[in-house]
């Protein structure tokens, strides 16, 4: 299972005969995407890529039948190919584009609050559902298909969260670039509220970074409404104030958006932090192995899969020789680590939360 | 990009925004041309850099007498102004802009800016003008007003009016706050702005509104709809580094540490920053190469960071999507041979082609340290810099 791709999903491409839009479509194809055709004004009617070209999304839907749109058009009228998109029904549109005027994006969002597309973007890798389909810029062979969603605001830590699932065998069910850009269509919660419904999902690797307030929104959501383990990182902990760190929308600006603050959302609402994004796969492998060898049932061994010894972290390998309760382990306190000792409570605690639930 | 403050004023006065006359000069000559051309008998001299504290620093001077002007002028220009906002080293003052004085009888704050939560402009408003304004919302909150602004039906005028009012406003002032609220509305979509602030708006002794500073920041995803406004920038206000770096279409920012850091994308840029204090190191720079990393993209990256005499040592991290691994490898190969490496070089390469990669740097005979994983990345860059500090 997946969330907002499969191999079913029709995808069209704005910006088609565009160099980067060639370039991706062709990658798309060739991981097995069903692209169905392209839109390029003025090019209508003619072949692309062995695909027709059509002058509107409107045209392209109705030829076509697309649900989904991957947008590779110039920053300058990407805004113009979101709402065109919009315009034309479709459920998914992915905005690959850097550099989108944040007064478009403003504009944007208002329209699409009435309508029923989802956003994803602008100035992010895209989705990917392993094995499936692939929107986005993201190097498809890294993937596998498995059991962890991934949501993030940038491209090549989520490719080092592919990376580490893959390696460990997890694998991952949907993965969620939403962008770096402050002013964007899917957030985090959006995307966790998508991966606590999906049953193929087991546990949620969240990637956040400096600016804005959207990992203490998640952090927020998470505590209220999430079962599942979520494990988090927050990049830009060493990140000078004022400063915009390459994406528009990392900037610690009037105090507001540091890592720290970030960080202490997430442990108040009791998600399993990693200050190191080494760690991401690994910690969550042990959350879901925590709760009760699930994560064994899609970790069969596979040739490209990693000794678990080889990503060593300290005193794990007593932890997992005790089985817990299934149920015992659905959260745990930021303060339990492997590492920390004092075991017993921790453990207490576990409990208590898993009877709340 | 940043605005200074005769420039931002310059705009305002287009959009009708009252602000008191004011020339701005190069010379301490000039300076007193200008005062005397104002007239009056009070003149503010202030020195144009790109950050605020200016007038704790000493950036801004009261003069009753035209030699105070001339004096003021020539301990400013030429000089370098160091502000809390600057660090140590500030900023360049190339100009002054010589003001007339204002009669003040209160100062208000009012500011434009995008509200990331709700996706909005947000019109903020205070009455405890001419102070630090986060320094006011942390201490004193209620006296933040604020209005979110729906794209669709723009600044409402009773938006403005409750500002106004929240204000403490009164009588003729709350029809000129409107006009003001909604020039500035205007000013910061037409102009897509990401930052439009006065501090202080002052009422004067009259009781007229008037912008006494006007701090302006544009967009940069939106310079290329308004030449006008990319003509106004000011590259000596800018970091050294940081205005090379852009040149080759790097993002670079300059940081303090001694272990230098080449990586791509910018997430995967701060991470590895954040990995280096994570083992005991300090980073001396974010840089990320971008997603269409050339071979001599991944060069002139090389020497830049190189160009920081503080650095020990340098961390390749480059995971491979877009960006092909032996394309960044024949990248680094170059630079070390064309620039002549004297420190240590960690590499880390993971992703498109990086089999091939990791041949490349092996069989390329330079000296550079292999690193497995992420973290052993970090441990090596770390031990090397401490070792090349001893």
């Amino acid at each position: 299972m997946s969330i907002l791709i499969n191999r079913n999903t029709r995808v069209i491409c704005q910006g088609f005969t565009g160099k980067q839009g060639t370039f991706h479509s062709e990658a798309a194809l060739a991981y097995g995407t069903k692209l169905v055709g392209g839109v390029t004004p003025g090019r209508g009617g003619q072949q692309h890529l062995g695909l027709p070209v059509f002058d509107t999304v409107n045209d392209a839907v109705r030829e076509t039948g697309a649900t989904a749109s991957m947008i590779y058009v110039p920053a300058a009228g990407a805004a113009d190919s979101i709402l065109e998109a919009a315009d034309a029904g479709l459920e998914l549109v992915v905005c690959i584009t850097e550099g989108v005027p944040v007064s478009d994006m403003v504009r944007v969002k208002a329209v699409l609050t009435t309508a029923a597309t989802r956003l994803v973007g602008p100035n992010c890798p895209g989705v990917i559902t392993p094995g499936e389909c692939k929107i986005g810029i993201m190097p498809g062979f890294i993937h596998k298909k498995g059991s962890v969603g991934i949501v993030s605001r940038s491209g090549t830590l989520t490719y080092e969260a592919v990376f580490q699932t893959t390696n460990i065998g997890l694998g991952q069910s949907t993965c969620v670039g939403i962008g770096g850009d402050p002013v964007r269509g899917m957030n985090f919660v959006d995307v966790l509220e998508l991966f606590e419904r999906d049953p193929g999902t087991e546990g949620v690797i969240l990637v956040g970074e400096i600016g804005g307030s959207d990992e203490e929104a998640a952090a927020r959501y998470i505590r209220r409404f999430v079962s599942k383990p979520v494990v988090a990182y927050v990049a830009g902990v060493t990140a000078p104030a004022g400063k915009r760190m390459g994406h528009a929308g990392a900037i610690v600006a009037g105090g507001q958006g540091t890592a720290a603050d970030k960080y202490a959302a997430f442990e108040a609402a009791g998600v399993r932090t990693v200050k190191s994004p080494a760690e991401l796969g690994s910690a969550m492998n042990e959350l879901l192995r925590r709760r009760g060898g699930r994560a064994r049932k899609v970790t069969e061994p596979t040739g490209t899969r990693a000794p678990r010894t080889a990503k060593s972290t300290k005193g794990r390998g007593i932890q997992r020789s005790r089985a817990e309760p299934a149920k015992s382990a659905a959260k745990r306190s930021s303060r339990s680590r492997p590492s920390a000792g004092g075991r017993s409570a921790h453990q207490v605690r576990r409990r208590t939360r898993g009877k709340r639930r | 990009m940043n605005l200074h403050e005769y420039q931002a004023k310059d705009v305002f006065r287009s959009y009708g925004i009252p602000v008191p006359s004011g020339k701005v000069v190069a010379t301490p000559e000039e300076a007193v041309e200008a005062a005397r051309a104002l007239g009056g008998n009070v003149w503010v001299v202030k020195a144009q850099v790109h950050a605020g504290g200016r007038g704790k620093a000493g950036g801004v001077k009261l003069a009753h007498e035209i030699d105070t002007v001339r004096n003021a002028a020539e301990r400013m220009l030429g000089k370098r102004l160091v502000t809390q906002q600057t660090g140590p080293e500030g900023l360049p003052v190339s100009h002054v802009y010589i003001e007339s004085g204002s009669d003040i009888s209160r100062e208000l704050y009012v500011s434009l800016t995008l509200n990331r939560e709700r996706g909005r402009i947000a019109f903020i408003a205070s009455s405890a003008g001419g102070m630090d304004i986060e320094e006011v919302a942390h201490r004193t909150p209620q006296k933040i007003l604020t209005a979110t602004v729906h794209p669709a039906a723009g600044l409402s005028a009773y938006q403005a009016r409750d500002l106004a009012f929240g204000l403490g406003l009164s009588g003729a002032q709350i029809a000129q706050f409107q006009s003001l609220a909604a020039a500035l509305y205007q000013l910061y979509l037409e102009k897509d702005l990401s930052l439009v602030e006065i501090n202080p708006l002052i009422v004067t002794r009259a009781g007229m509104l008037v912008a006494l500073d006007a701090k302006v920041n544009v967009d940069d995803n939106a310079l290329f709809r308004h030449p006008e406004l990319a003509q106004l920038r000011d590259a000596s206000q800018e970091d050294p580094m940081e205005r090379r770096a852009a040149e080759h279409d790097l993002n670079y920012v300059s940081l303090d540490g001694n272990i230098a850091c080449m990586v791509n994308g910018a997430g995967l840029a701060m991470a590895t920053m954040d990995l280096i204090k994570l083992h005991g190191g300090q980073p001396a720079n974010f840089l990320d190469v971008g997603g269409g990393a050339t071979s001599e993209r991944v060069t002139a990256a090389f020497e830049l960071i190189l160009s920081n005499s503080r650095v020990r040592a340098v961390l390749v991290n480059i995971f491979g999507g877009i960006v092909r691994c032996d394309l960044i490898a024949d990248g680094v190969i170059n630079a070390v041979q064309k620039v002549g490496v004297k420190v240590p070089v960690v590499v880390r390469l993971e992703g498109t082609n990086a089999d091939k990669a990791r041949e490349m740097l092996a069989s390329s005979g330079l000296k550079i340290t292999p690193a497995a994983d992420l973290t052993d990345a970090a441990r090596k860059v770390v031990a090397l810099a401490a070792k090349g500090k001893a």
